[in-house]
């Protein structure tokens, strides 16, 4: 009786958190399991991290503003753009494919080179953990 | 001789319509800018880092020679699918400009007669544009209230502070 009282608990607590990950950001687990055999779990200061660090003069905060929930500013142009944090903008991480374009493409400017999908991971992660 | 009417009208206005073309040394943006039915396609994929530049603004040949060089754009990476870029190129040769005659196709509309014209700096002091309000020539929309709709009229204009 103990141990069905425990399940039901336990699966009470973890199905809710299941269901709010994100379907996007999982697609990236496996793949980051076969880059690094180490790997674990995304996390989100990791992704923070990343997001403010400079390669060169820029960073994805150049863009994207130092704070995902408020618009970002294109550095060059100077056009608004609209934040990135899911809590400010529903539709972020919502399309695979919109993603997958951004990432390849705003990696190749930042970094010269194509984000692992840990980087992509834990990218997601500190977006959606910023409230 | 219904056809005289008709006849006086065109040889009347033909030269106004050949001047529009030759106008800024046959480097005129189009008449109309843009359709009034625009490609959806056209409009997000080009539109999310400055606005969806109206495709009467530059030649069709400036187009055909930006959407080829997409991975280099302006020192971006702006890469689509074969099958987006195919159909975005589509809509913007089809309505490139219809006012110009000059054997040119620059890639910058900053580059063009006509914008040079427009916004000489008898018109607009060269430090507007270092204003962290406007930062460059292609933020259009900095000044042009309803550049967004293609809508660049000079009475709808305000040069933020």
């Amino acid at each position: 009786m103990n141990r069905l009282l425990l399940t039901v608990v336990t699966l009470a607590t973890a199905l809710p958190l299941v269901a709010a990950a994100n379907p996007i950001q999982d697609s990236y687990r496996a793949a980051a399991k076969q880059e690094n055999a180490a790997f674990k779990d995304f996390s989100a200061a990791r992704g923070q991290a990343f997001y403010s660090a400079k390669t060169g003069d820029m960073a994805c905060a150049s863009c994207h503003g130092d704070s995902p929930k408020a618009n970002g500013k294109h550095a060059k142009i100077g056009k608004d753009i609209l934040p990135m944090a899911p809590s400010a903008n529903a539709q972020r991480f919502t399309d695979a494919a919109k993603v997958e374009k951004w990432f390849g493409r705003n990696c190749k400017d930042v970094l010269s080179r194509a984000c692992s999908a840990q980087e992509k991971g834990d990218f997601i992660a500190y977006m959606l953990s910023v409230k | 001789m219904r056809t005289l009417p008709g006849l006086v009208l065109a040889i009347t206005l033909f030269p106004l319509g050949a001047a529009a073309a030759d106008k800024y040394g046959g480097e005129n943006r189009g008449k109309p800018l843009q359709p009034a039915q625009v490609s959806a396609k056209w409009q997000q994929e080009c539109g999310s880092c400055h606005i969806a530049y109206a495709p009467g603004l530059l030649p069709a040949e400036s187009w055909r020679k930006l959407m080829s060089g997409l991975d280099k754009h302006f020192g971006d990476d702006a890469s689509l699918t074969a099958a987006e870029d195919k159909e975005i190129t589509a809509f913007l040769v089809a309505n490139g400009s219809n006012r110009w005659s000059a054997r040119t196709a620059p890639l910058r509309i900053t580059e063009s007669a006509w914008f040079k014209t427009k916004h000489s700096n008898k018109e607009i002091p060269p430090d507007t544009w270092k204003r962290p309000s406007v930062k460059s020539p292609a933020n259009c929309q900095a000044c042009h209230i309803d550049a967004a709709k293609a809508d660049f009229n000079e009475h709808r204009i305000k040069i933020p502070k």
